[in-house]
């Protein structure tokens, strides 16, 4: 298998070796929560404190997107008043979250995960199933 | 790993489809180079739905009775309108007609949303995602069984259960094999769809689609709002035939002169018991915060004694009808206008090498994802044919919504039943396979003939042989969804 790719290896410095998966913690309902158990594979790349927090600040966030409180409830009524076509014309509390969690996915990665070698995966883009996490490595190191 | 000599390997071929199999694949090989234009991710959708206005648009590959539905309401409020309302107006008053029109208005608004609407699918797991998966799994039973026994583990089914803990309450996630993730809680299969939806409910056959997280609140404003228009105009058509009947002349006199109220009376009667009862029995379910899925199978009834509660009910009947309806509304995860990766390595990148693109790349990614991947594969085909059979009815989550507006005896007795198996649902399982004997053998025979243990699929009351009408039959049988 290393022999028929090494061509194509070789033409790249850096290549993915791994992906670390951060599934998701149901322990409190249907929430979406990721566990904030610190991978091994990550253990030599990044603090386990750094890492905590990033995934605590997404909990925080995507639980702030999906909170039951006067807002969403009058928002909710109006919807219904209005035969849900509201929804057709107007961004909803959840999706000005999700830009807001984009925005900070992406300042996390620029100023924390790149420089290590890391890179995190919005887990929209993955169903909001698991957070995902590409390590790189510098191949021209390895070989 | 012979597989590796770069001839192409047409992924149709495979008995799994690949995550986010290119339909024209063969063809785009050779095409790679020449400019083509950016694909939207619906256009690769693995399920099995159908798509209009350039993705906007989702629904279920088969329609079911959505034509009739439509029909049905459009048909009986265009005789309202216009036999009953001209009279109404000239005796009693002209709210009637805004009433009316408000009501079909939103009746069919609300309809149209819950049909057209991404029910709260998963998208499938990507292939590293799933070899994460098969990995952990592997290790653990590396675990629990040592090293002398397993032989080669690579190979063996993922176990199909595990266990996590909601609210101090036990809850078994199964593992999706068509969608090679452990299903979040509340999440189901769908055949028909051939997706995991979240927060399941049922499938109805009678807006063409499943009814789940993000549609469930669309599906019950709808099904409010038919019974208020149902009985409205049920109780406009007696009126208006008792005003014409009045001074001696006679109900046949009354019903001559305005033969559109005798359709409308028919189609009214029949359909606003079963209407008025399917709203009352989901708004027991959002009072409760439970889905149909939940309640037929008896999750939270504690049926074998256990003490068991629904770990997601608030235990407050207001709070419980806010978290179901008036939730801030969750995003689609599918994102079905999104464009694909122009070089769709995102997408089917290999388990542990990522490949610049390359013409080849699809015969690597295939043959990097293993021949391990594709023997599992093949080894799970004969297994999901027989787990997600299409069209194979084990499960009537919906049956109440499939008891047909016009059905007479079999559905009302049909639908107590089910309302019965509803009520009584804390001898939940008892009842079903006395209702599937009942109801229909070829039901029964079907979820007999699925022989996988862990798809505890309960057998439950269906009603589709119920129906007379045989394009119904057929949907409706299809429309059944078994839960795995």
């Amino acid at each position: 298998m290393a022999e028929t790719h090494s061509l194509q290896d070789m033409r790249q410095q850096t290549a993915i070796t791994a992906k670390v998966f951060i599934q998701r913690d149901y322990s409190s309902g249907t929430m979406c929560q990721f566990q904030t158990k610190f991978p091994s594979e990550l253990e030599n790349r990044i603090d386990k404190q750094q890492f905590e927090e990033t995934v605590r600040a997404l909990n925080n966030m995507y639980a702030e997107a999906e909170k039951l409180g006067s807002q969403s409830y009058i928002e909710g009524c109006l919807a219904c008043l209005t035969a849900y076509t509201v929804f057709l014309c107007m961004e909803t509390h959840y999706e000005k979250v999700l830009k807001k969690i984009a925005k900070y996915i992406q300042e996390q990665n620029d100023k924390i995960y790149a420089p290590r070698g890391l890179l995190l995966t919005d887990p929209i883009e993955r169903g909001l199933r698991v957070v995902e996490i590409t390590i790189f490595e510098d191949r021209s190191l390895t070989r | 790993m012979k597989n590796c000599e770069y001839q192409q390997i047409d992924p149709q071929a495979l008995p799994t489809p690949t995550p986010t199999p290119p339909p024209h694949h063969g063809k785009d090989t050779e095409k790679k180079k020449e400019p083509r234009r950016p694909r939207r991710k619906w256009e690769v959708f693995p399920g099995k739905n159908r798509f209009y206005c350039d993705g906007r648009i989702i629904v279920a590959r088969q329609s079911g009775v959505l034509p009739l539905t439509l029909g049905l309401i459009l048909v009986t409020s265009g005789l309202f309108f216009i036999f009953d309302c001209p009279f109404l107006v000239k005796h009693l008053t002209s709210c009637i007609p805004v009433i009316g029109g408000v009501l079909f208005v939103f009746v069919l608004i609300t309809l149209l949303q819950t049909s057209f609407t991404d029910p709260g699918i998963l998208p499938r797991a990507t292939p590293d995602e799933a070899a994460d998966i098969e990995k952990q799994i592997a290790r653990l039973r590396s675990l629990c069984f040592g090293s002398d026994n397993t032989g080669n583990t690579s190979y063996r089914p993922p176990p199909r259960t595990k266990e996590v803990l909601i609210n101090q309450q036990v809850v078994k996630l199964k593992y999706c094999f068509t969608c090679k993730m452990f299903r979040p809680p509340r999440t189901s299969h769908c055949s028909l769809c051939d997706n995991c939806v979240e927060r399941f409910d049922h499938h109805c056959p009678w807006v063409g689609n499943c009814v789940g997280k993000r549609n469930y609140r669309f599906f019950y404003t709808f099904i409010v709002s038919l019974s208020f228009l149902t009985a409205f105009i049920f109780g406009c058509v007696t009126t208006h035939l008792a005003l014409r009947a009045q001074g001696g002349k006679g109900l046949v006199f009354a019903l001559q002169e305005s033969p559109g109220s005798a359709v409308e009376l028919v189609i009214c009667f029949f359909s606003v018991w079963s209407i008025l009862g399917l709203s009352g029995f989901h708004t027991y379910l959002v009072a409760s915060n439970l889905t149909t899925n939940e309640d037929i199978k008896g999750s939270w009834s504690g049926k074998s004694g256990e003490d068991v509660t629904n770990p997601y009910s608030q235990k407050n009947i207001f709070i419980n009808c806010c978290s179901v309806l008036c939730a801030p509304m969750p995003p689609s995860l599918i994102d079905r206008r999104g464009f694909l990766p122009t070089d769709e390595s995102a997408q089917t990148g290999s388990a542990d090498i990522e490949l610049p693109t390359l013409a080849a790349k699809s015969e690597i990614n295939v043959c990097t994802q293993g021949t391990k991947g594709l023997l599992e594969s093949a080894a799970l085909s004969p297994l999901l044919s027989t787990s997600c059979p299409q069209g194979k009815p084990q499960n009537a989550h919906s049956c109440p919504e499939t008891s047909p507006a016009l059905n007479s005896d079999p559905t009302s007795e049909f639908s107590k039943g089910c309302r019965g198996n509803h009520m009584s649902s804390s001898h939940g399982d008892t009842s079903h396979p006395r209702h599937t004997k009942a109801r229909s053998k070829k039901c029964k025979r079907e979820a007999l003939h699925i022989p996988n243990p862990a798809f505890d699929v309960p057998v439950s009351p269906t009603s589709p042989d119920a129906a007379p009408d045989s394009k119904a039959r057929s949907h409706k049988g299809g429309s059944l969804t078994p839960l795995h």
